[in-house]
């Protein structure tokens, strides 16, 4: 090689690595931006806060859900109009950030007023407003949701099927955001019932028989021109080498088919198409569910956990195919997997900011509703949803049934702790049954059965969400 | 009004730079009438070199009600005038377009520098003032002194001697044994100045000889001065001498073999580094997950990468951030401070004309005839690039932090001086080689 060639060599190296390196630079700051700017030890964030106040938060029908008021000497506080109606979703931004407080920080405390603005603040002596967000959450469904879940612990996630857009999320126990500095001792040093953990996206729940959607998707997928010829003799348990397993107060079921066994909740059946199942097969599926995984979500939330490998014993396998054993899901994980039921196998990604406005109304960033991936196919999807409207018309959620609109869904009972009968009540579904246009996912934590418990409050939320979109 | 000079500058400075950097480039494409049409550009460049620093000062002095800065600004423009006006007025042959580039570097760097410490600017602008006063000698030296081939074995052994005698005398900077007390207040930094000896060996030792086993004869000299500055724990500036060592011996000889071998032994060397020294261990922790140290060992890298996030496309505004957060701000994250302030595009383009001052310097050196002056020519820019990339990269965590100086920008007068001396030596072999017809 010339010395002429070695050194264009060189040059086209050190080229190429600054290009990279510029590259780099630009990529770390488009995707780290927000966060680098949220990081508590970032001292920026002050800065920022010195010269704008905090933007306020709207529902969508344009609520204020959170505001910072000014009194005559400028002193700043966040108001919180609905007490602790939002307390989780919302969150509060003093001792540290939760909900969107924390999500849309960066748009709260950042500025995109006019410079006009900017300079009439400027020689008032005044801080600028930072802007504002606009988020998807319903008054009035929530309102409904919090009413229905009463003193009872637990969680409800309502979201929109087509957008993913989140409606409502409400966790009990809650608390009141306006006094979260006198109250915060109180809440940090109550590790029992955990008042600041959004159960909704942070519980971890046993998921009982809704799981039974999984495992009928998994058997769906193994067993697809043959399915519907599947029969079992419910004799209200089931045993397997010398392993038991009883369906609900020992009920028995009898004959069922494939569609009963799901109608009707059979744990028995469930257990017997469980030991059918390809472990490995439902392994895959279940990290398609996003099992073990990360959700598309911005909230911060908890992963779920099951465990389903070829080493696994069949009583972990009878056990996990009814929803019991180890595994562990969040409501809104299991609102996703119904959501996406609802909308043909595509799951949409949850969200609960839909655009940001500086003070004078100019629409700043629109957060569109985005499709993550398809996650069953068209068939499975119409499949599950002719199951889950089974269930409401003749199975274990027929309180929802002969209402003015029809709904499907799967109830559950999912036993916890060691003592027998114990369980939270469940339900997962959606609304109309034929065309589905909200997804209701809710806890009800130590009640009893999902149908008794957990159904009626669906119901209400149902009929909260037809009558506003009828008006 | 406040607001609209702040806001608006901030765009402005933004839109000059731009422009600026893509004349910095646009200067490579071959024009026919040579002389002609490049002077229109060198003077468009130099319209936007100081709307970019009349607008950045404009921006300080609204921004903080000093006064002072004024007289700072009137002051950097006489001194980058001086330079622009003057320098082709001595040297009629000079390449300007390196010139500019380094004048907007210096000028960047004042500025910025005013901002985190304005005392410190003005002992800066000292520093430069005398660097360019010894920088404009070395041309008319380099043309009339014929005796720099012979003395190779005599820069290696000053080099080394220098090195060790800071090693064993010297006193501790941030950890590292790198620095001398002069008088009272003036601390140097002599490894800085050792670079360009540096230089002067490995061109002398390589230009006529290049057999194996003068490769490895100059191996064993450069190898002591990287030995020496691993003990002093300069990491930054062991890895420097160490690249430069590299690409010269690859370009001397033409053999890419070499570049293999070194990136090999380099990889080597850095394992053993990381195995034997804790300090190197700690960096790289702090390099591979910074935010789980982030309170400790990666205090320094998380608070420079708040600072490049916080800032975003067009910066918070000079004045308007918080870059003293950053430990050694003005030296080691002045790169960071620019994209917290003045944005990110911003730093970009910085991190361009850099890389435009190389690809020029790489340029000179294909045309040297002579082959001593090409290597110096030639190893100077590796150098210099490479130290960009460790800084730069280092404050964006690319890679581990390795604690170098931006040249021209961060504050210090050794760096300053140096990086100036070293493209004075390139633009004084780009005259001598201009003067004989390109035969120099």
């Amino acid at each position: 090689m010339s010395t002429k060639t070695s050194i264009i060599v060189s040059c086209g190296l050190f080229t190429t690595l600054f290009l990279f390196m510029a590259g780099f630079l630009v990529r770390f700051v488009s995707e780290n931006q927000q966060d680098m700017v949220n990081n508590s030890y970032n001292s920026r964030q002050e800065i920022l806060l010195s010269q704008n106040y905090r933007g306020t938060i709207y529902s969508r029908d344009g609520e204020i859900l959170a505001e910072t008021v000014m009194d005559s000497a400028q002193n700043e506080t966040r108001v919180y109009p609905f007490e602790n109606l939002f307390s989780h979703v919302v969150g509060y931004s003093t001792n540290g950030r939760m909900g969107v407080e924390a999500q849309a920080n960066y748009y709260l405390i950042n500025t995109n007023t006019s410079i006009s603005n900017k300079v009439a603040n400027d020689m008032a002596g005044v801080k600028n407003p930072g802007d504002n967000v606009f988020t998807t959450l319903d008054v009035q469904i929530q309102q409904v949701a919090d009413e229905q879940l009463s003193i009872y612990k637990g969680a409800v996630v309502v979201t929109e099927v087509s957008t993913g857009k989140i409606l409502a999320m409400v966790s009990h126990p809650d608390f009141d955001p306006n006094e979260i500095s006198e109250i915060w001792s109180s809440l940090i040093s109550d590790s029992e019932s955990s008042v600041l953990v959004n159960r909704a996206t942070q519980g971890l729940y046993p998921p009982g028989s809704t799981f039974k959607i999984i495992t009928a998707l998994e058997y769906i997928r193994e067993n697809p021109d043959s399915f519907q010829k599947y029969n079992f003799k419910c004799p209200g348990y089931y045993k397997y080498d010398g392993n038991r397993i009883n369906c609900y107060h020992g009920i028995s079921h009898g004959n069922v088919d494939f569609e009963r066994s799901f109608a009707k909740s059979c744990n028995s059946s469930f257990a017997n198409i469980g030991m059918t199942l390809d472990r490995a097969s439902f392994s895959n599926t279940l990290q398609e569910l996003l099992f073990g995984g990360e959700l598309p979500l911005t909230l911060s939330y908890s992963q779920s956990s099951t465990v389903v490998s070829t080493e696994m014993s069949d009583n972990d396998m009878m056990q996990t195919s009814i929803g019991q054993g180890q595994t562990q899901i969040t409501p809104i994980h299991l609102n996703m997997i119904t959501s996406a039921i609802a909308n043909d196998g595509i799951l949409m990604k949850p969200y609960v900011v839909e655009h940001v406005e500086n003070a004078e109304g100019n629409v700043i960033k629109n957060f569109k509703s985005q499709e993550y991936r398809r996650i069953m196919t068209d068939e499975e999807a119409a499949i599950l949803r002719e199951l889950m409207t089974a269930v409401v018309e003749e199975g274990t959620a027929k309180k929802l049934s002969g209402l003015s609109y029809t709904a499907a869904g799967k109830t559950g009972s999912a036993e916890y702790g060691s003592v027998k009968g114990e369980s939270h009540a469940w339900f997962t579904g959606f609304a109309p049954a034929e065309n589905p246009e909200v997804c209701v996912t809710i806890i009800v934590e130590g009640a009893g059965s999902g149908g008794d418990y957990a159904v009626p409050i669906a119901r209400r939320i149902f009929d909260a969400y037809f009558r506003e979109t009828k008006k | 009004m406040k607001e609209y000079i702040t806001e608006l500058s901030k765009y402005g400075i933004t839109a000059c730079m731009l422009i600026y950097t893509i004349s910095s480039y646009v200067c490579f494409i071959p024009v026919k009438e040579k002389r002609k049409e490049n002077i229109g550009l060198y003077i468009f460049q130099c319209v936007f070199l100081f709307m970019t620093q009349l607008l950045c000062f404009a921006n300080l002095t609204v921004a903080s009600g000093n006064y002072e800065y004024i007289f700072l600004y009137v002051f950097v423009q006489i001194f980058l005038l001086a330079i622009i006006a003057m320098v082709p007025l001595i040297y009629e042959t000079v390449n300007r377009f390196l010139l500019n580039n380094m004048c907007m570097l210096l000028g960047t760097g004042l500025c910025i520098i005013s901002r985190l410490s304005f005392k410190k600017s003005v002992k800066q602008y000292i520093i430069a003032l005398a660097s360019l006063t010894i920088s404009l000698m070395i041309p008319y030296f380099l043309s009339r002194v014929h005796f720099l081939k012979k003395l190779t074995w005599v820069y290696g052994l000053v080099g080394f001697g220098v090195l060790s005698t800071v090693l064993l005398l010297g006193e501790i900077t941030h950890g590292s044994k790198i620095t001398f007390t002069m008088f009272e207040n003036i601390t140097f930094q002599p490894s800085e100045f050792v670079k360009i000896i540096f230089v002067f060996f490995l061109a002398g030792a390589l230009w006529e000889k290049r057999t194996f086993d003068r490769v490895a004869l100059t191996a064993v000299f450069a190898g002591a001065h990287v030995i020496v500055l691993v003990l002093s724990k300069d990491l930054g500036s062991a890895l420097i001498f160490f690249v430069g060592y590299v690409f010269v011996v690859f370009t001397a000889t033409g053999n890419i073999l070499y570049l293999l071998l070194g990136a090999a032994g380099g990889s080597g060397a850095a394992y053993a580094a990381y195995k034997i020294f804790s300090h190197v261990q700690t960096r790289v922790l702090a390099w591979r997950d910074p935010w789980s140290h982030l309170t400790d060992e990666s205090w320094s890298i998380t608070q420079s990468l708040f600072a490049m996030g916080s800032g975003s496309w067009f910066g918070m505004g000079l004045l308007k951030g918080n870059p003293k957060s950053i430990p050694y701000v003005d030296q080691d994250f002045i790169f960071s401070s620019i994209c917290e302030e003045l944005g990110v595009i911003f730093g970009v383009c910085l991190i361009l004309i850099t890389l435009s001052c190389f690809i020029n310097i790489c340029k000179i050196a294909v045309e040297v005839k002579d082959r001593f002056y090409q290597l110096i020519v030639y190893g100077i820019g590796i150098m210099y690039i490479f130290q960009i990339f460790l800084t730069v990269g280092g404050g964006m965590n690319l890679i581990p932090l390795t604690g170098v100086t931006l040249p021209f920008i961060s504050y210090g007068g050794s760096s300053c001086m140096t990086t100036m001396m070293m493209f004075f030596i390139v633009q004084g072999i780009y005259i001598r080689m201009q003067q004989e017809g390109g035969k120099a």
